[in-house]
């Protein structure tokens, strides 16, 4: 996927410019934490689970080697096959290879961030195969040739009326005139075309949450059961997974999945838990013949032992983007990859590279509500400072964010100088900024206002506030 | 080769070679024990609120519940369930021999077809390996006796379950998994094993929850009251 990172801002005032965006964004940003929060409410084990989870990442990311050899193993026992690839070329072509040796002319797919990292489908159309998106939203996206904006709700970003158009658009053989009534309309449209296409299907594409090397098992887990027709009904299962999804038992993954589904959609578990283990046996009356993993690498291995090791603990719930202000927003696209919100602040530049996406680091407000709600408890906002620092040292940034970036350091180990020069910087803010509400420059902060405004001050500094408010609460 | 590339890659970034000999044999001593880790107490209660929850949370997700005296009550269960729903008194069941030897034949009318399911299916009947009370999910290992797409093709999926083979957390019906298909089969699982938590459902169309996007839009239980010390 081509990536449109370098244009943050410029995406970003669109995104804030653009109605139907703005109007989805309103719809969706209070669902997500309400029900995280009834969830997490729920389970009174949640915090705990949080630190053995994080402590099963670590475990496997410290034995990563050990992991993923005894997993190759043990899909190998089971009769699948493992591709090791350490590109996303290397990935492509492992999969162009398998379609075109089985003569696949159509090719099922579940949803799989890892698939829009490798601009799959793009992949096999040129080579003259037709890929078929079948999760309801990538579907959408698909007719639309749009990319998703959300990694567990790629579509949240249409409303009703995208859908109507595209599927009168898309879907030219049933009657014009047909109407809509209610979302159940699209969707029973939608649930018909796709079964055809489930059927009619040579290979299934689906990503994976989990691998688990005791076993040799890949596990999807879905809403819609679409991944499971997508990995049952064709010839052929190929799993795209990176090296991190790898966790050691059942048991491991089982303590996993009681943090994924709460922190995600805040369901207590999702529908369709799927554990898949080889091709079909000999006595098996369905499932597919041949089984491949794809074990891409993609720069992941290169984050291992760095101060980016933890992001190889996220298992894609979402939670971090669903609470980020950010996001809620400028929506998905505007950070121009395949990963949006703190979670693709930090993983981005890792995989494509700081020159491509060291503006994403910046798109944050380091409110740290990300951290505080990640159930692998990824230190996401320390990481974007990382982040900012490399980019600072590498002298990527504007000239004048980097003066600005050491004045501020200088300050910053100087607490009571920081505070008095703040106070002072802020008295004059304030009066400043009375005239327009906001300031769209500021002096040594180019680089931070550059993405965005910084809302005036009342002419006061947050901490002689937080001291007020504290006094103010003893009272 | 990507893949000595990659462990490499690896291994540089942890700062050592292959791993020594004693810790391969403690890393393969833990995958041998499999330890299991906090099970939440929701679960660890008497026999009798464990089935409670367990139906609770099947209709909290959608789902119904219907409990019978006996097996013999089945086919009356199922007849009835499909009558109530107007759907057609004809599925495709699951070759097991639990279900098999129900006494079909007391409800004439039904009809059914042993073996997997294909596309013109509306009903399935599905025979239920395991019940989990901690979220009302049922396992369903795929294979020759319990078909996998049973569980996908049909609007309305039927799972015969013994309120027996309901347990608390994830976990134990991982034990009876292990124990009952894979330690038969050298330790391999079976090539599918599917946790299901009520009915098909998407929310892509503007956030919205709405039931039976690919998978079945109904599922229904039909629990055999065969525990003597879960009946409250
Ligand atoms: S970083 Fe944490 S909160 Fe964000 S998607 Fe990953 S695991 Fe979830």
């Amino acid at each position: 996927m081509l990536a449109t990172s370098p244009a943050f801002k410029e995406n970003a005032a669109h995104a804030m410019a653009d109605a139907g965006l703005q109007k989805a964004l309103a719809r969706t940003r209070p669902q997500f934490p309400a029900k995280r929060a009834a969830a997490v409410a729920n389970l009174p084990e949640f915090e705990q689970l949080r630190d053995i989870g994080k402590g099963i990442k670590d475990h496997t990311l410290a034995h990563l080697d050990f992991y993923l050899e005894t997993f190759a193993a043990n899909v190998e026992r089971a009769g699948g096959q493992v591709h090791w690839c350490s590109t996303a070329d290397d990935a492509r072509a492992a999969v162009l290879g398998i379609c075109e040796r089985v003569g696949a002319r159509t090719v099922t797919k579940g949803k799989s961030m890892i698939s829009e990292e490798l601009g799959i489908n793009q992949h096999l159309e040129a080579h003259g195969i037709v890929p078929v998106e079948t999760d309801l939203g990538e579907y959408i996206l698909q007719l639309r040739h749009e990319p998703p904006s959300h990694i567990i709700a790629p579509a949240f970003h249409l409303n009703r009326e995208d859908w109507e158009e595209s599927f009168r658009k898309s879907h030219t053989d049933l009657p014009a005139d047909r109407v809509f009534h209610e979302r159940r309309d699209i969707l029973t449209e939608a649930r018909t075309r796709l079964r055809e296409k489930f059927l009619a299907a040579d290979v299934g594409i689906t990503g994976a949450n989990f691998l688990i090397a005791e076993t040799g098992t890949s596990v999807i887990v879905t809403n819609e059961g679409n991944g499971d027709l997508t990995q049952t009904l064709p010839r052929v299962h190929i799993v795209l997974a990176s090296i991190e999804k790898t966790v050691p038992t059942l048991e491991d993954t089982i303590s996993l999945l009681r943090l994924l589904a709460r922190s995600a959609t805040g369901q207590d578990f999702s529908v369709y838990t799927t554990f898949s283990t080889g091709p079909r046996r000999a006595e098996d009356v369905d499932g597919p013949e041949e089984y491949h993993v794809i074990l891409l690498d993609n720069g992941r291995s290169a984050m291992v032992g760095t101060e980016f090791q933890p992001m190889l603990r996220c298992i894609r719930c979402a939670a971090c983007i669903n609470h980020c202000p950010v996001y809620g927003t400028v929506g998905g696209h505007s950070y121009g990859w395949v990963y949006p919100g703190p979670m693709g602040s930090v993983l981005t530049p890792s995989l494509i590279g700081v020159d491509q996406a060291g503006q994403l680091p910046n798109a944050s407000t380091f409110c740290g509500k990300c951290e505080s709600v990640c159930p692998m408890k990824i230190p996401l906002p320390n990481m974007m400072r990382h982040w900012r620092e490399r980019e600072f040292e590498r002298h990527l940034g504007p000239q004048g964010m980097r003066t600005g970036l050491s004045v501020w350091a200088w300050f910053a180990r100087r607490p009571a100088m920081y505070r008095l020069a703040t106070r002072v910087a802020m008295a004059g803010l304030g009066l400043l900024g009375r005239r327009r509400g906001k300031f769209s420059s500021l002096p040594l902060a180019g680089g931070w206002t550059e993405g965005r405004d910084l809302p005036a001050t009342e002419g006061h500094t947050f901490f002689a506030r937080y001291a007020r408010e504290q006094r103010a609460g003893r009272a | 080769m990507s893949k000595d590339a990659m462990l490499g890659a690896i291994r540089r970034g942890l700062r050592r070679g292959p791993l020594p000999r004693d810790q391969v044999l403690g890393l393969q001593a833990r995958l041998a024990a499999h330890p299991r880790h906090l099970i939440p107490g929701r679960s660890r209660v008497a026999r009798p609120e464990q089935i409670a929850l367990f139906i609770r949370n099947v209709e909290k997700e959608f789902g119904s519940v219907v409990r019978v005296p006996s097996p013999a009550a089945v086919p009356g269960a199922v007849a009835d369930y499909l009558a109530a729903q107007n759907l057609p008194p004809s599925f495709a069941m699951a070759p097991h021999p639990e279900l098999q030897a129900l006494p079909w034949d007391e409800r004439p009318l039904l009809q059914r077809r042993e073996g997997k399911a294909v596309a013109s299916d509306q009903v399935t009947v599905q025979h239920g390996f395991a019940g989990v009370a901690e979220t009302g999910t049922l396992m369903l290992p795929g294979g020759p006796r319990r078909p996998t797409t049973l569980n996908l093709l049909a609007e309305t999926e039927i799972v015969v379950l013994r309120a027996s083979r309901i347990v608390g957390a994830y976990e134990e019906a991982f034990d009876l998994l292990r124990a009952e298909l894979a330690e038969p089969a050298g330790g391999m699982l079976p090539r599918n094993v599917m946790l299901v938590t009520g009915p098909s459902r998407s929310a892509d169309i503007e956030s919205t929850l709405e039931l039976g996007a690919h998978g079945p839009r109904r599922l229904h239980v039909v629990l055999i009251d065969d525990d003597d010390a879960a009946r409250a």
